[in-house]
């Protein structure tokens, strides 16, 4: 698993207080792993925290399974 | 239309002296004080450095660490303390008609360390606005009311009220007058606060109300003590079920006592400071008496407002004797405050619990603290002082007055009377 991944990963096992083993990349953060809109906004700027970038919100609408999360972030900090 | 009754049948408290109900009562009895160094924040600049916090409390205990992290403290303190109270009036939940009970919370500020936090972290940043989308939602002083009906599914009427010092008897006397006229059958009522934080003791002491005793904080609260100096701050919440009487008959409730009336009035006179002859008080005394038929001679004791501020304590006592003349003398006055320290919108909360135990178990609990009298006050009062005193309690009432000039009374009273 690439840094990025296990970054995005902890966060999201510390926000949405899920188990590591349901983290896969598939996983959607409403449907499997029970985030609500505010959550999903939190994560997202978690994510901006922690890799110091600047996520717009029309595409933060496109980010929604931690395999999108994982891709994007890689993405932006080539 | 003829008023149904109310009774009251579940009890829950998270105080500075106790994180349950018999905690709060055992220390209530025993003169305890609340009052330590503040453990929240370093408070070397501080003119205060002491307050009533609650102590050894883990909020994952009660509440998933996901959904407690959404919340402020205020709010974890609600649902704790509702946890308790609904435990302990024994519902069958299978029977119970959720769209006929509500909840009516009582909170001064809300959530004033979320605010706190989201500002100075905006504040320590370069001007772009990162506030965290769970902001709003914990903040808001309505929101533990909001939390609470969705944990139990209690459809009926819910709102906060918002008095400061008196909201959570506004809470109560809301609550019991939507029972009484037919709009719900139970209600969750009480209050929470949780301002012990940079900004609560900061903007308290602007106003020079707290007390500075820095040295000595377990005797700082010594309300009607003549070197009194100010109130000290205490957080936590009270929670109490009251029920309609049939309705707790029929499902064979345990029944503490039933709820006499409540009065409500208004200084009009200053932001702050009391009405200096306490009119607000005496008029909210006499407009509770009134709502529940009785008259002074009917009452045993008064749980006072009683701050531990030099002029509060005066108006008040002032008040008590315009309301209730000779029979003053033979009431069993006291203030909490004493030993839990001041929890501002919850106060009303966990003193109408000190009232209603106060009947229960037929003792009361003292006002800790006294040295010296105070010439200002007549000493002919019997403020309870110091040790708790035993006595067939039948009727008390609970003031509580708030910053605004709110002033909110509730009387509670034996199922006979």
């Amino acid at each position: 698993m690439s840094d990025i991944a296990s970054r995005v990963k902890a966060i999201i096992v510390d926000k949405l207080g899920v188990d590591e083993n349901e983290v896969v990349t598939e996983a959607s953060f409403t449907n499997d792993l029970g985030a609500d809109s505010l959550d999903t906004v939190e994560l997202i700027m978690e994510f901006e925290k922690e890799f110091d970038i600047q996520i717009p919100d029309d595409q933060a609408e496109n980010i929604s399974t931690v395999g999108q999360a994982i891709s994007y972030i890689e993405e932006a900090k080539k | 239309m003829k008023l149904r009754r109310v009774v009251v049948t579940g009890l829950g408290a998270l105080t500075p002296i106790g994180n349950t109900v018999e905690e709060y009562w055992n220390g209530l009895v025993n003169g305890v004080s609340g009052a330590a160094p503040i453990t929240y924040f370093d408070t070397t600049n501080f003119k205060t450095k002491f307050a009533c916090e609650v102590k050894n409390f883990n909020v994952e205990d009660f509440i998933d660490r996901k959904e407690a992290r959404k919340m402020d403290r205020y709010a974890q303190y609600a649902l704790v303390s509702t946890e308790e109270a609904v435990k302990d009036a024994l519902f069958d939940f299978d029977k119970l008609d959720k769209d006929k009970v509500g909840v009516i919370w009582g909170s001064g500020i809300g959530g004033l360390e979320t605010f706190q936090e989201e500002v100075m972290n905006f504040a320590s940043g370069n001007g772009t606005p990162k506030f965290n989308p769970f902001f709003i939602p914990k903040m808001i002083a309505d929101i533990a009311g909001g939390h609470i009906s969705i944990k139990y599914g209690f459809r009926g009427p819910n709102f906060t009220t918002v008095s400061a010092c008196a909201s959570s008897t506004n809470a109560l006397i809301d609550a019991f007058n939507y029972i009484r006229l037919g709009h719900a059958d139970v209600m969750v009522t009480g209050g929470s606060e949780a301002a012990v934080t940079i900004a609560g003791m900061g903007g308290f002491n602007a106003m020079h109300a707290l007390s500075t005793r820095n040295d000595d904080p377990k005797t700082a609260s010594r309300p009607m003590d003549k070197n009194r100096e100010g109130f000290v701050l205490g957080e936590g919440a009270g929670a109490i079920i009251l029920e309609e009487y049939e309705h707790a008959v029929a499902r064979g409730a345990k029944i503490y006592c039933e709820i006499g009336g409540g009065g409500m009035s208004a200084d009009a006179h200053h932001i702050t400071a009391p009405h200096p002859e306490g009119l607000g008080a005496r008029n909210v005394m006499l407009n509770c008496l009134r709502d529940a038929g009785l008259t002074p001679q009917d009452v045993d004791g008064v749980n006072m407002h009683g701050t531990s501020t030099p002029l509060g304590d005066i108006a008040e006592s002032k008040a008590i004797l315009e309301v209730f003349g000779e029979h003053a003398y033979t009431l069993n006055l006291n203030s909490t405050k004493s030993m839990t320290g001041h929890l501002l919108g919850a106060a009303g909360a966990i003193e109408a619990i000190a009232s209603i135990l106060s009947i229960k178990h037929g003792i009361v609990p003292p006002t800790i603290n006294h040295f010296t009298d105070d010439e200002n006050i007549d000493p002919k009062l019997n403020f309870t002082f110091n040790k708790a005193q035993k006595r067939d309690m039948k009727v008390v009432m609970s003031n509580t007055f708030g910053f605004g000039g709110h002033n909110a009374c509730v009387l509670v009273k034996k199922l006979e009377i």
